[in-house]
């Protein structure tokens, strides 16, 4: 349990190389891959979490955090690959609407998520409604979409529309985000959440995909 | 190219609302020359910008226009600016915008012949260059269109042209993001300064063809991205303080090419590029929450000389539609700034807009005359803009140091960990530009940015 803890605290601390020799001593004296896993990193990302909610720490310390864990998985990968695929929270297509540039809010939620354990699938600035359709048929479960401009607004509208002319609206839940954008604005379009910052939104997805 | 050694304004005291050496005088309205105009900006509200859309596109401005000049005019507002900032679409097809602008100077001339209000009218085409990723900066249609774009809105009755111009930021987001004080060093300093010659040789060239101003650029794509995530707590304020800085030498490149002010409302950097450059600055502050928040609302106004709203949306409110209700808000702050100033009481209402803000963030600290005098002072006493910029974070830094030790500016511990943590980075800054270029492009991917774009090579 040292050793976890050790490891914990080098993922938490954003040191990358002893949180991968911190996985590797914890494999050599027997503990199981998914316990490493789950107490391990997941637990080290859970109190990363904490402290920036707390505003004990900042976006680049999650990254840093998010390196150091990445480093350790990279260790457990291909023993958890054995026993199947590696678990996510959920799959998540993310852009910002035809028309937008505008995505450093975006890029901050996909982060987020990665963060808490989600599997991001980042479509990037400008997306176009048939690719937000093309990531829900290769197994998005959440598409998420911002805009910053009023003008490009109703491109929200659009994608919803064209998931829901594809007969795909029941297998994907829809978040939206974006400066204009407000909770009634997405009942508006036919949205299922909307979240008003990047913190919010990992919590927002969490609680669409638990419904 | 105009050089700047040295400081216009060198003594704090001169720093000050409504006054600056070298004011600008067009249409009947002495910007600098001893009162604080409004300046209104106003967008559409939710809608698609398409062709079919247009005439609605048209009625929008019509109407948000004639609601702010008829309020102005009741407000009995000495003069007035008006901004037109282009949306992506209006800017990707310049003869759109050159109608939105053509409506605007018709509605000002209007309010001048039938009412007598005094006008200049701002048209700010979107930066549309990194529709395409990594962005093209010297070639391309976005690129072509962005230049007719001002060519036709100058030739349409625009008055002063300005722009909020991106080259760097594709590297400046991730520079914000990670706490890299290096990146974002190469984002302004290089980058940023690079193509800000590039493209305001282009717009002063424009400018001197129509006869209108080419007023200035803002760095609200890096300095009020910083801004925005330090009010969301995703970076610390002392971080967004310091990009703030770094943003200087980059927006001065558009007065050493040739821009005359007054520089953009977001241009937070204003007071900086007056006290270096003499020219007059638009700011915006309280009353620009309508688009989004900010640490400085007060600290802001002491050293405007146009008073913004920065943006707001047609949307309707209580009190009317939400573009006049701007105007309103703008035509008292106004009014009081000039009212101080005509009484000989600049600088006292100055002092308290200062008192008001500058201890309780370090993004408003820096606004402070006297750090503003003083970190102008050391950036011109620099030759290049990487100069510039390294010499910027490390006076700025110095700056809140001094600041938080002498318990003037309180910092919480992570705000203090990071000011500790930026202060090292910077103090790693070397002091030869080619240095610092070969360190850096050892690290950048080229998969976001094209540095043959910017005369560089990996």
């Amino acid at each position: 349990m040292a050793t976890l803890d050790d490891l914990r605290r080098a993922v938490v601390d954003g040191a990358s190389k002893v949180a991968a020799d911190k996985a590797s001593q914890a494999l050599a004296e027997g503990t199981a891959p998914e316990v490493i896993l789950h107490d391990g990193l997941i637990a080290a990302m859970n109190e990363v979490g904490q402290l920036f909610e707390e505003g004990e720490i900042y976006v680049p310390e999650m990254l840093v955090a998010a390196r150091a864990m990445n480093s350790a998985l990279a260790i457990l990968k291909p023993l958890l690959a054995q026993g199947g695929a590696l678990p996510t929270a959920g799959t998540v297509a993310i852009g910002t609407v035809q028309g937008d540039l505008h995505d450093i809010g975006k890029n901050l939620v996909a982060l987020m998520l990665e963060g808490a354990g989600f599997a991001v699938v980042d479509l990037g600035t400008d997306v176009a409604p048939e690719r937000f359709i093309d990531a829900v048929r290769a197994g998005a479960e959440v598409v998420a979409m911002s805009a910053l401009l009023t003008t490009t607004m109703p491109n929200m509208k659009a994608v919803v529309e064209a998931i829901k002319a594809e007969g795909l609206r029941d297998q994907v839940r829809i978040i939206i985000g974006g400066a204009p954008i407000t909770s009634r604005y997405a009942e508006q379009i036919g949205a299922d959440g909307y979240a008003p910052d990047a913190a919010k939104a990992v919590r927002a997805v969490k609680e669409l995909l638990a419904a | 190219m105009e050089t700047y050694g040295s400081l216009a304004i060198g003594n704090p005291d001169g720093l000050v609302f409504g006054r600056c050496p070298r004011p600008l005088a067009l249409r009947g309205l002495d910007i600098g020359g001893g009162q604080v105009y409004p300046e209104i900006n106003f967008t559409l509200p939710p809608m698609a910008v398409t062709e079919q859309a247009m005439p609605e596109v048209l009625e929008e401005y019509r109407q948000m226009a004639d609601g702010v000049l008829a309020r102005a005019v009741a407000l009995q507002v000495p003069g007035i600016s008006v901004e037109l900032e282009l949306l992506p679409e209006l800017t990707r097809v310049p003869s759109w915008g050159a109608q939105v602008t053509a409506l605007l100077r018709e509605r000002l001339d209007h309010y001048r012949d039938r009412a007598g209000l005094r006008s200049v009218l701002r048209v700010t085409p979107n930066d549309n260059r990194d529709f395409v990723r990594p962005p093209l900066m010297r070639r391309g249609a976005e690129l072509d269109h962005m230049v007719e774009s001002f060519a036709m809105c100058a030739r349409a009755g625009a008055d002063m042209l300005s722009i909020e111009s991106t080259g760097g930021k594709e590297l400046n987001d991730d520079a914000l993001l990670n706490g890299d004080l290096h990146l974002a060093v190469f984002s302004l300093g290089v980058l940023a300064a690079r193509d800000m010659a590039f493209l305001w040789d282009t717009i002063v060239g424009i400018a001197r063809d129509n006869a209108v101003v080419p007023a200035g650029d803002s760095a609200c794509g890096f300095a009020n991205t910083a801004m925005t995530l330090a009010n969301g707590g995703f970076v610390p304020h002392v971080w967004a303080a310091v990009v703030r800085v770094l943003s200087i030498p980059r927006s001065l490149v558009a007065y050493e090419r040739g821009a005359l002010g007054p520089s953009k409302d977001c241009a937070y950097e204003g007071p900086f590029l007056k006290a270096i450059t003499g020219y007059p600055i638009a700011m915006e502050g309280a009353e620009a929450a309508c688009a989004h928040e900010s640490p400085v609302g007060n600290i802001s106004r002491a050293a405007a000389d146009l008073w913004s709203n920065e943006s707001v949306q047609n949307v309707k409110l209580l009190g009317g539609m939400a573009p006049k209700v701007s105007m309103e808000q703008l035509a008292y702050a106004t009014r009081l700034m000039n009212v101080a100033a005509s009484r000989g009481r600049a600088l006292e209402l100055r002092d308290w807009l200062v008192a008001s803000d500058a201890a309780l963030d370090p993004q408003a600290y820096v606004l402070r005359p006297e750090v503003v005098v003083e970190i102008a002072g050391e950036i011109v006493a620099e030759a290049s803009p990487y100069q510039r910029t390294r010499r910027a974070a490390l006076v700025a830094l110095h700056a809140l140091r001094s600041a938080s030790s002498d318990g003037v500016l309180t910092l919480s511990p992570p705000e203090q960990r990071w000011l500790a943590r930026l202060s090292t980075q910077a103090d790693e800054l070397p002091e030869d530009e080619g240095d610092f270029i070969d360190r850096a492009l050892a690290h950048v991917g080229t998969d976001k940015v094209r540095l043959g774009q910017y005369g560089l090579t990996a």
